[in-house]
């Protein structure tokens, strides 16, 4: 077995209802949905989140589209403008929960490392200075 | 199935806009750039509904969506040339006001006599608030529990969320332009559907289908590419992404797509993380016309920026409808200052604690003091770890929330004399004080369809 981070096997999208978080996480390749259905429950998302998410987090499964969706109560800090939060709509909670570190075999460690990162190789394209100021 | 050139052709409902606020030309570029029939357009976040109120709380005529009245008139014409429809939920509060404005718009724009709008009106429950909750219904928090009359002196708002049968009727009268007020986001364009396939109320799987494809247009460019994770730095030409096609078949299925040669992506990754966005029980999608299924459904690869759904179910919807009740939660505002190397960290956390000793000597009361430090761990609270031993910089950010004006103000003119008087390397004070809002509270709530549905009206008439 072999440690990756989440990133490296999924893509997620997060929003809010209220005081409440959703995020969706889908795995990037269609063969790996079973290692995260598998490997990230409800209770381990909850341990990751700590105390930033204070109610109990449910785990729904869309096995058709290779996602899963969780359910994060009482995240934002009440929500809407009452929430004092700079992430009040829960829009980041996506890869917050993305840095989770993840155990799995080493084929699929080789075959995903890196992934769901800029490629240090663009790394130049993709953020240069000279060209954001401009 | 509309019937032209060489036989059948799928229905393409174009969505345009995810809030109010979103790309102003994209309702321009998707009448221009291609083939549509429809165009659809989301004005109504929560905190939307908000301001809305507040302004025609100021002036009777206003509380809908100006911007919408100024792109009718730019694209009015060309949307009559074209045979194009338009759906909004641009009346906000006031649905009747922006119809008159869209009728003046019209003139303006050369048009006259020649558009039908459709208005579709009683979402509104505040003239009926009490009359509900003098009838038994308490309007309990979906959240908390809590019965409205906790809140009722402070309740600035309520709207119930209608679906799209009454928008489909305006359709079937003839109306070009359709105007309502707050409706579920995926119901303006599942009644396109509804009115060119003429699916049945209890044709719960096509229903179903609608709300799907409806769900994937409510957030504009999120199902093209935009705000899409997978892969992001590939996604190409942002600057002019296509916005989402929905090109809809009458058997339910249908492809997304976007016009062909603008940016963004329609990719199996891109449409996923948009069926997923905002939802709860992804078996149970409550809408007032349908209970969708999102896990029965199955994407599959159509072509270059094209992503096929199949597969959705539904079930008769609920006795009830979601309403949306605003009241206001006091005021707040969030002051921010930047500290530099060496240690920026550990000056931002000492003048924070310079900040909060100040308030309670003034003897300054707040529901919630919230301190946080830009660029380490505003977002991922905890899972940030410590901060990096030598950060180049971080902003400080200290928000305050109060029942009370008067205290938020003073919290407001708090923040810059930290520049002479606390810590040193801070800068970043140039955008002025704070500004102190009034804090808009959602009071989400279930209402029984039968006290909704007899008020509920649609309304033709020419412009």
């Amino acid at each position: 077995m072999a440690a990756v981070k989440l990133v490296e096997l999924a893509h997620a999208r997060s929003g809010d209802k209220g005081d409440v978080v959703n995020i969706g996480v889908i795995a990037c390749e269609p063969e790996h949905y079973p290692v995260l259905a598998e490997a990230l429950t409800a209770g381990r998302v909850q341990d990751h989140f700590g105390d930033m998410v204070k109610g109990k987090v449910t785990r729904y499964e869309l096995p058709n589209l290779h996602a899963l969706n969780f359910v994060l109560p009482r995240a934002l800090g009440g929500g809407g403008t009452v929430s004092l939060m700079m992430d009040a709509q829960g829009k980041v909670f996506s890869t917050a929960l993305l840095r989770m570190d993840m155990e799995v075999s080493d084929e699929i460690a080789m075959h995903v490392r890196g992934r769901g990162r800029v490629p240090p190789h663009l790394d130049h394209d993709v953020i240069n200075p000279d060209e954001a100021n401009r | 199935m509309r019937v032209g050139g060489g036989g059948a052709r799928p229905v393409r409902v174009a969505g345009a806009g995810g809030f109010w606020g979103d790309d102003l030309e994209a309702p321009v570029r998707q009448v221009e750039e291609g083939p549509i029939d429809y165009l659809v357009m989301d004005y109504l976040a929560e905190v939307t509904m908000s301001i809305l109120h507040k302004q025609r709380a100021r002036n009777p005529e206003a509380g809908y969506a100006r911007d919408f009245v100024s792109l009718m008139e730019r694209i009015l014409p060309a949307c009559l040339e074209r045979g194009i429809r338009v759906v909004a939920n641009a009346g906000g509060v006031n649905p009747g006001g922006c119809a008159d404005e869209v009728a003046r718009a019209a003139r303006r724009a050369g048009v006259r006599g020649r558009v039908r709008l459709g208005v579709v009106t009683g979402d509104d429950l505040m003239p009926r608030l009490d009359e509900l909750l003098a009838g038994g219904h308490e309007l309990r928090n979906m959240e908390t529990g809590e019965p409205l009359a906790s809140i009722r002196d402070r309740v600035t708002g309520a709207n119930v969320y209608l679906g799209a049968f009454p928008i489909a009727e305006a359709l079937g009268r003839g109306a070009d332009v359709v105007v309502t007020g707050r409706c579920v986001d995926a119901a303006l364009t599942l009644a396109p559907l509804l009115h060119e396939f003429g699916w049945a109320a209890d044709d719960h799987d096509r229903l179903a289908a609608g709300v799907v494809a409806g769900h994937v247009n409510e957030c504009g460019a999120q199902a093209t590419g935009g705000n899409c994770l997978a892969e992001w730095w590939t996604i190409p030409d942002l600057d002019r992404v296509g916005f989402p096609i929905i090109e809809a078949e009458p058997t339910g299925e249908f492809v997304v797509t976007k016009h062909e040669g603008s940016g963004g992506r329609v990719s199996p990754a891109t449409v996923t993380e948009q069926i997923v966005y905002e939802i709860g029980d992804p078996a149970a999608y409550a809408t007032p016309d349908v209970v969708a299924d999102f896990t029965t459904v199955r994407l599959s690869g159509a072509g270059k920026d094209r992503v096929r759904v199949t597969g959705a179910r539904g079930r008769p919807p609920t006795g009830r409808l979601k309403a949306s009740i605003v009241y206001s939660g006091g005021w707040r505002a969030v002051g921010t200052l930047v500290y530099a190397w060496p240690d920026a960290a550990a000056k931002a956390r000492a003048a924070a604690r310079v900040l909060r000793a100040r308030l309670d000597r003034l003897g300054l009361h707040f529901d919630e003091v919230r301190t946080d430090l830009v660029g380490w761990d505003s977002t991922h609270g905890g899972l940030a770890g410590p901060p990096p031993p030598d950060l180049p910089e971080v902003q400080l950010r200290v928000a305050v929330r109060g029942s009370e004006r008067a205290p938020v103000e003073r919290f407001s003119r708090e923040v810059a004399p930290l520049v002479l008087t606390g810590p040193p390397s801070v800068t970043g004070f140039g955008e002025g004080r704070p500004r102190v809002r009034e804090v808009a509270a959602f009071w989400p709530a279930l209402v029984p369809r039968e006290a909704v549905e007899p008020f509920v009206r649609v309304e033709t008439r020419e412009a």
